[in-house]
């Protein structure tokens, strides 16, 4: 095969400034929109300030049964009636919920915003919890979390949240345990909806074939006049150190055949200066390719795990840097002994000047095909509002990327990952 | 082994040219097609093209990466075996097909994991992969001539091989309806339900896909992104989930196959009801829908989802690639552009008419899933 050229972007061609429009209605709610005039359908998202970190430690899963249920009926709406609205015009509205924010996603066809929209402002504004509804959801939650208990992936993560956020609100699942969940009332609900749903650093954004204009209007008519009160500000979590050491714990899950194992520590926030070396650090460390170091090591060279792979979850809190593979119960240390190595060589030396270029070359290649669909250019435009990123990110991506050196890789990679310092979580069948 | 590299591209070359031009590639087989693919920046086709069209003959099947990839393989299957839905599955799947292999999973078995040869596996590369057995399907911003002459050059000159034998073994049709348990750790009770149904390319399957709509919901064809539709108004999860409380979530699946398959609903029981008062709800509606056609509201609101759904995932240029190679492996290019119009042609008395003919019990296989013990989670 030939020497490929360095993939560069059509900069025109990606959302920014001259065609985003980013408003604010007076009651504070950020509206963010990008024309896709070649499309037929399209697609909205955003944010609430009410995630699981306002969860109180006796009712935790609380905000996320308040999200799951914001749809089972509202002052004018049954549930029925809501989905019926939806579904006969084949629609789609989702509301979930994350450690900061009540984060909810639609898609309709073209025609059929205005009804997007109306459905999601009476399910935001006008949710009535009824009783009957609270204890079906109940149930299904219940049942989730007995399925989570049998989910070797699940319970390793969770072990691993626990150990590494101790002492922080990272530390809880949002969605709860099962006696957490049991204890909430639905005078719980109502409550935490008032306290913390309203308009106040609210963000929507919608991507389809309008003009700005239509589209403010129909986020004015619906969403201009909700007004809160007793709505709180967010709520600004502390930063999070390095682990002192390594600790390591095992969650049995008897009759299982895989273990599924965790290894990291704490990772940056989105909004550290250093964020994009780490970024394309750990591409080089567990995702390039067929998962970077990583797979080649754990997967491609010693066989040992389906998947094998690392990551980097940054959000506006402290982070987590961590490697999770899937591998048989006998192998697990191998694979433990095989990821410290990795790790200690990723801290212990530059990477190399070529696996700098493929990185970058992959970050800045692919970023159109994340931009190909209305969700996805949704999806971008909520990032660079809820970091604050600026409406020309994206146009100066490609620069962004370009600037990292492997000296700085091995910089981002030294302030965070220690491997003498790991929490390692795993869960599957006795040791 | 297909990711292992040829004489000529190395299984290291193979990754960093796609990843390093910005594309996702990836492959994965079905029951009745393998399909690899790659979504490249458009300039950047050309990679694809190349490497797809050199590793369709020249893999190398080296002993050692062979068993280094057996290793692999058997932890996809126990990470598979780690849910109790594979497991329920596996045995449903068992239960319906006793002469064709849709029996087996894609996976396969674990004895035969252990014991597959390197010259098995190049048995089936030497029969299954050559230009008489492939389609290469391509969308996106290109110019037609250009892209027409350019797979020209790079696989007209592949030689041809035998035409691979098909499989010819029908499963006999079912005498009475199959129920198996399967027992393991948990605290969930899990349903199958499997009705046999006939190919992707037989006239019914489009009745079938309207008829799993209003039961349970639309599934759309989309492999690549472009999102659902809830099923909340569906005739089975307003009754069964909500008005008697007996699951808490149903879903459907009509798969599109060469060979007659199976339409399964799947359940997740509700703790506080029994398989069989779940099973005797599921059968009212379906006798509900046997003896009256659905409304045409009902048959409009199928109709429109599934073009919504078409529309969302038509978004992805990748999908759109594959619904055409797809439709070709059990039917014909034709098939997906014209199954907006296939699918509002079917009319309420065709969908009565399906679900007359083929959901009846003694077509059926009823899995269940029981937990033998209770969890052991605490906080």
């Amino acid at each position: 095969m030939t020497e490929q050229d360095f993939s560069t972007l059509n900069i025109k061609s990606l959302p920014g400034p001259d065609d985003i429009t980013r408003i604010q209605l007076k009651n504070g709610i950020t509206l963010l929109f990008r024309p896709n005039m070649n499309s037929m359908a399209v697609s909205i998202g955003g944010y609430i300030q009410a995630g699981s970190i306002y969860d109180t430690q006796d009712k935790l899963g609380l905000a996320d049964f308040t999200t799951s249920t914001l749809m089972r009926g509202t002052k004018t709406q049954s549930f029925q009636e809501i989905f019926d609205s939806l579904e006969s015009i084949g629609a789609s509205l989702g509301i979930g919920c994350g450690p900061h924010t009540a984060g909810f996603g639609g898609k309709a066809l073209a025609e059929d915003l205005p009804t997007l929209l109306k459905l999601l402002a009476d399910v935001l504004i006008n949710p009535i919890f009824p009783k009957k509804d609270i204890e079906r959801v109940r149930s299904q939650l219940l049942t989730g979390l007995d399925l989570r208990a049998q989910d070797t992936n699940s319970m390793a993560m969770l072990e691993f949240d626990k150990t590494l956020y101790k002492g922080h609100p990272y530390q809880y699942p949002s969605d709860g345990y099962i006696e957490t969940i049991e204890a909430i009332q639905v005078k719980d609900m109502a409550a935490f909806h008032k306290k913390h749903f309203g308009p106040k650093e609210m963000t929507l954004v919608v991507v389809g074939p309008f003009e700005p204009e239509s589209v403010i209007s129909l986020a004015e008519e619906h969403l201009g006049g909700w007004l809160n009160e007793e709505q709180v500000g967010p709520l600004q979590v502390p930063d999070m150190a390095t682990p002192e050491n390594s600790v390591e714990n095992h969650h049995i899950i008897k009759e299982k055949s895989q273990t599924d194992l965790v290894v990291g520590t704490i990772g940056p926030s989105r909004r550290w200066e250093g964020y994009y070396s780490a970024l394309l650090g750990n591409s080089v460390l567990g995702q390039f390719g067929m998962m970077g170091r990583i797979g080649e090591s754990v997967r491609k060279k010693a066989g040992l795990a389906y998947y094998a792979y690392s990551a980097l979850s940054a959000s506006i809190g402290p982070g987590q840097w961590m490697v999770l593979a899937g591998v048989a119960p006998d192998n697990r240390d191998k694979a433990l002994d095989l990821i410290k190595s990795e790790i200690k060589k990723f801290v212990g030396q530059p990477i190399s000047s070529e696996e700098l270029r493929d990185v970058q070359s992959n970050y800045i290649g692919k970023l159109p095909l994340s931009l190909e669909s209305n969700a996805g250019v949704a999806s971008a435009l909520l990032t660079m509002e809820q970091h604050k990123l600026g409406l020309d990110y994206l146009q100066n991506y490609e620069k962004m990327i370009q600037k990292i050196t492997p000296e700085s890789i091995l910089e981002a990679a030294r302030e965070y990952l220690d491997p003498d310092r790991l929490i390692i979580s795993s869960a599957g069948p006795e040791l | 082994m297909q990711f292992k590299g040829t004489e000529k591209i190395s299984s290291d070359e193979m990754e960093k040219s796609v990843s390093r031009s910005g594309g996702a590639w990836n492959a994965f087989t079905y029951l009745d097609w393998t399909t690899y693919y790659e979504t490249m920046p458009a300039d950047k086709i050309d990679i694809a093209l190349e490497l797809e069209a050199d590793r369709m003959v020249n893999t190398t099947y080296d002993e050692k990466e062979v068993e280094s990839e057996r290793t692999v393989v058997i932890s996809e299957r126990q990470g598979r075996e780690n849910s109790p839905g594979f497991l329920l599955s596996e045995a449903l799947h068992s239960a319906a097909f006793r002469i064709h292999p849709y029996g087996h999973e894609v996976i396969g078995d674990k004895v035969d994991l252990e014991s597959i040869q390197k010259n098995d596996l190049h048995r089936h590369y030497k029969t299954y992969y050559s230009p008489n057995n492939a389609v290469v399907s391509i969308a996106g911003d290109f110019d037609k001539e250009k892209m027409l002459k350019r797979i020209s050059d790079l696989y007209q000159d592949i030689p041809s091989g035998n035409d691979p034998p098909r499989v010819n073994r029908p499963e006999n049709p079912q005498r009475g309806e199959h129920r198996l348990t399967v027992e393991g750790p948990g605290e969930t009770v899990l349903g199958d339900v499997a009705y046999h149904t006939p190919s992707a390319s037989e006239p019914d399957f489009f009745p079938l896909l309207i008829l799993d709509s209003i039961l349970s919901g639309p599934q759309g064809l989309n492999m690549f992104g472009g999102g659902g539709i809830s099923n909340k108004t569906s005739r089975l999860y307003k009754r069964m989930v909500e008005d008697k409380e007996v699951v808490v979530d149903i879903h459907g699946g009509l798969p599109a196959t060469i060979d007659p398959y199976l339409y399964t609903l799947k359940f997740i029981l509700h703790p506080n009801s029994t398989a069989d008062d779940a099973l005797m709800i599921l059968d009212e509606e379906i006798q509900h829908i046997q003896d009256a056609p659905p409304h045409m509201d009902e048959l409009k609101r199928a109709v429109k989802q599934t073009q919504a759904l078409f529309a969302y995932g038509g978004e992805s240029i990748t999908n759109q690639a594959f619904w055409m190679g797809f439709s070709k492996m059990f039917a014909s290019y034709e098939w997906v552009t014209k199954y907006l119009e296939n699918i509002a042609a079917v009319t309420p008395d065709d969908v009565q008419r399906v679900a007359q003919q083929y959901l009846q019990q003694n077509n059926r296989i009823v899995g269940i899933y029981h937990p033998h013990k209770k969890g052991n989670y605490n906080q």
